[in-house]
């Protein structure tokens, strides 16, 4: 009998301190997230050095709920794996010498991360992937669509070209006065909103799978701006209902056409975006119709946490990727394959 | 009782494990190298050197700030992830007690110094007095005008430590003249050893959790938001 496989995932990259231990890839034992909202509130987004001060505060103590909640110790452990990167990077070391530190002390292998691996893998853990399969990740940093042909294969296909889907939600909210995080709160706006703004579509060269939404962030700013200069009150619903429908039109549109393009067994969507309920339902209906298998885990694994972290440094693991002591954070680290062959 | 010893709080790195009172290995280097990349290494290397293993360590020192914010948090994380797991006790010290901790026998003041730029410092001044280090400023984010007004009230010769001296050494000397007395180049590196006898003098236990550098400083968005709210603590 094969033995079970226990990895412990440690993620630091933004503004939550978080730890796991996932089973044999697949099934989460423990997932503790020590989240900085309330304290990142104040500022009306996450500031660095406030994320990395917090993450010293928490470090220990996530991993150790994490092990205590698995009814665990360090020595039932496989291995740990941590995000390497990308994200902040005062934020990335916190977690990785955490993970270095605790690896060491009890003789276990390290394994890095990619955090956007992390987000992709976060669906092994509600059912098996299965290739070829699409990746849509949208987040605060990121709005990507990912083609793989195995575990560990990645090819981008799309990416934005300026700000990243959650970027654009948190500018917008910022307009319409919404407090931080704005995501949820325009989600919210835009589900009750009776009629919506025409926003203009940014959908780039014919073919193109990359993204873009400064423009559409600009013609939220210059409408409520045409609107303060004749004195007219905006209504934050309407705009709201206006820029949500823009953003889910192109990532769903873009989604879909690339699903098609490249014959995929499956869609995942992944990413704090993901939670959106209005993005959900969009893609969740045109893959239907499509008869494409769609999936969205919950929305606590769309959220960074440390599950995800553990479940592609399970896959990793199994291909015998390691990391090292000396390693570093990296912020802007691409995704790359780990699985050369397909 | 071994003990291992820490410091990552500014560029220099600086590892060593004592066993018994006995400084057994030690590694000093002043290299700007990513302390990410070198710290956890360096203990690995030293470990090795000491024919010890992880669970051998009985207790451990960490230079608990202040200076580089980043730095400061990759020691501390580092000694307090491993005294949680081995189950160690944890001791932190003051960055700048320890690099006044190798002019011990100074008969004056001793004024360790980290520059914090724009004429700034992080800086503390102590006295040696019955074998102890006494400290007779509060270490603190100061401007280099501030020690210099505090220092010249004094009429004891003033001892400057620390790599960061050299930067400041003209407007120190013009100041204090012959009162200021500049280390020479092998007191300027903090040293682990240093750390681990300061621990052993302290006999204070850390409480691993909570533990959290001594930044000495507000992180500046909080200062911004502070004096928003009417309530101006950016010197606290
Ligand atoms: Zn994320």
């Amino acid at each position: 009998m094969k033995k079970d496989m226990y990895i412990l995932g440690i993620e630091t990259s933004c503004d939550e301190t978080a730890a796991s231990i996932v089973k044999n890839g697949t099934e989460i034992i423990s997932n503790v997230v020590a989240s900085q909202i309330v304290s990142q509130k104040r500022f009306g987004g996450v500031v660095p050095e406030i994320a990395s001060r917090h993450h010293v505060e928490q470090i220990t103590l996530v991993i150790e709920e994490a092990l205590l909640d698995a009814g665990m110790k360090p020595a039932d452990l496989d291995a740990v794996a941590v995000t390497e990167g990308p994200g902040l990077v005062g934020a990335l070391l916190i977690g990785i010498n955490a993970a270095k530190a605790f690896a060491f002390a009890n003789s276990l292998p390290i394994i890095g991360v990619h955090h956007i691996a992390g987000h992709i893998y976060a669906n092994e853990l509600m059912q098996r992937m299965e290739f070829p399969l699409l990746a849509l990740i949208v987040s605060g940093g990121h709005t990507e669509l990912v083609l793989m042909g195995a575990h560990g294969s990645f090819k981008l296909i799309g990416e934005t070209r300026d700000d990243a889907a959650g970027e654009a939600y948190d500018k917008v909210a910022r307009v319409l006065g919404l407090p931080y995080p704005g995501g949820p709160e325009i989600d919210k706006l835009a589900a009750g909103s009776d009629a919506e703004i025409k926003f203009p579509r940014a959908w780039l060269e014919p073919g193109s799978y990359d993204f873009s939404f400064s423009g559409l962030k600009s013609s939220v700013i210059n409408y409520k701006h045409n609107l303060d200069q004749r004195g007219e009150e905006i209504n934050p619903a309407h705009v709201a209902a206006g820029f949500q429908a823009s953003v889910v039109e192109v990532l769903t549109t873009k989604a879909l056409r690339a699903a098609k393009e490249y014959n995929v067994k499956q869609v995942i969507a992944a990413g704090g975006v993901a939670a959106n309920r209005g993005l959900r339902a969009s893609l969740e209906k045109a893959f239907q119709e499509k008869g494409i298998p769609f999936y969205v885990p919950p929305i606590s694994l769309c959220t960074d946490n440390a599950a995800m972290i553990a479940a592609a440094g399970s896959a990793m693991f199994t291909e015998g990727v390691r990391g090292t002591l000396a390693m570093n954070g990296k912020p802007g680290m691409p995704l790359i394959s780990w699985n050369t062959e397909k | 009782m071994i003990w291992l010893g820490i410091d990552t709080a500014n560029t220099p790195l600086s590892v060593a494990i004592v066993k018994d009172g006995v400084l057994l290995v030690e590694e000093n280097s002043g290299m700007a190298i990513n302390h990410s990349l070198r710290a956890m290494p360096a203990i690995e290397e030293l470990l090795t050197k000491a024919e010890l293993k992880p669970s051998d360590i009985d207790a451990i020192a960490v230079s608990e700030g202040p200076g580089s914010y980043t730095g400061v948090r990759i020691g501390v994380t580092i000694a307090k992830t491993l005294a949680w797991t081995l189950d160690k006790p944890l001791v932190g010290i003051s960055s700048l007690r320890a690099l006044a901790m190798d002019a011990l026998f100074f008969d004056g003041l001793i004024c360790p110094i980290v520059d914090a730029r724009r004429g700034n410092v992080y800086a503390g001044v102590y006295r040696y007095d019955n074998g102890k280090l006494i400290s007779i400023y509060e270490d603190g984010h100061y401007s280099l005008e501030d020690i210099m007004k505090f220092l010249e009230q004094d009429d004891n010769q003033v001892l400057f430590v620390g790599k960061d001296t050299v930067m400041h050494e003209g407007e120190i000397s013009e100041r204090l003249g012959q009162q200021a007395v500049i280390a020479p180049l092998h007191f300027n590196l903090p040293r682990a050893s240093a750390l681990i006898h300061a621990a052993i003098q302290s006999e204070q236990e850390s409480d691993v959790h909570t533990f959290v550098p001594q930044y000495r400083r507000i992180a500046e968005a909080e200062a911004n938001w502070l004096k928003g709210q009417g309530k101006d603590k950016s010197r606290e």
